[in-house]
């Protein structure tokens, strides 16, 4: 089924208010096999002239997924999650931001895009980063929807 | 050209002098992808998209089995920046997700500096499985001037 672009265009996303807790980040580091203590450690962060534990640079991502339902903008634009695949992420940084850090997050659909007649739709979402009104960091992802039917 | 070895030197120790057009970074290797990692990634990202977690959801969308989440390689792919730099030298990375991982696999996390401009490393990253198959590819610009952070301040 396709996505309405004016719709996706027009879709409005909350902003989001989030912090990033310590012992999730340890969680993270650990999951993800990472075996240096800055990321896990207080004390070695602070060693490291950290304040607290480091935002781990793909962890906005996470971050963007604090929402209470944070696909409920893809079921909002009738799309079956399992047909979803993740297609780019970029991410470009103005600062570091450490656990405890309350982070504003400020998401929008900037981009509908089909491809191979439509059996493929690309979805760009582009999200900001602030502390204190500064900025910290630009997400952008594009979320590829498969429509198998389409194509034939 | 002569590349130099980094994987001796600590982050911090990373400059401009020492980085050239043709630096590898040291590759990162990591652990075959477990069912248990991809359960663990999937609570510590934040990512509960099931098609990565319960095999009847994955049957239902078509699938054979689970695959790995994406955002995994990319944390992978940050480590091996990280490794390299120390975190608020890494300016700006991208990467686009070119083939599922499936669970079981062993991604290896390569890089490589292609140009050094201003003090900014412009390099092309990767993650490959031991089959050759490409799952990541993206790029990324790193500073590696060794100043004193405008990011740490």
């Amino acid at each position: 089924m396709a996505v309405d672009a004016r719709k996706a265009l027009a879709y409005r996303f909350e902003p989001l208010v989030v912090t990033a807790e310590r012992g999730r980040l340890a969680f993270f580091a650990q999951a993800t096999g990472q075996p240096d203590p800055v990321y896990a450690d207080l004390a070695a962060a602070q060693t490291a002239g950290h304040p607290d534990l480091p935002i781990p640079p793909s962890f906005y991502f996470s971050l963007e997924l604090e929402r209470p339902d944070p696909f409920g903008w893809l079921t909002a634009l009738d799309v079956d999650l399992r047909r979803v695949l993740h297609g780019e992420q970029s991410f470009t940084y103005h600062a570091m931001a450490h656990a405890g850090d309350v982070l504003t997050l400020r998401s929008r659909i900037t981009g509908v895009a089909a491809k191979k007649g439509g059996a493929l739709e690309l979805l760009t979402k582009q999200t900001s980063v602030t502390r204190d009104a500064q900025p910290v960091a630009e997400a952008v992802s594009v979320i590829v929807v498969r429509n198998p039917e389409a194509g034939r | 050209m002569t590349v130099p070895s980094l994987s001796a030197v600590t982050p911090g120790a990373v400059t401009a002098g020492a980085v050239a057009a043709g630096t590898e970074l040291p590759p990162l290797a990591v652990d075959p992808i477990s069912r248990a990692t991809l359960a663990l990634f999937a609570g510590a990202s934040g990512d509960h998209n099931p098609i990565h977690l319960d095999l009847d959801v994955a049957r239902s969308a078509g699938l054979d089995d689970v695959f790995a989440q994406g955002m995994l390689s990319m944390a992978y792919l940050g480590r091996l920046l990280t490794n390299w730099v120390p975190q608020e030298r890494l300016r700006s990375w991208r990467v686009r997700f070119a083939a599922i991982t499936p669970v079981h696999a062993q991604p290896t996390c390569t890089g490589r500096v292609l140009s050094v401009t201003d003090g900014l490393a412009a390099l092309e990253i990767e993650v490959t499985l031991p089959d050759g198959t490409v799952t990541l590819k993206g790029d990324a610009v790193v500073d590696v001037t060794g100043k004193p952070d405008r990011l740490t301040a």
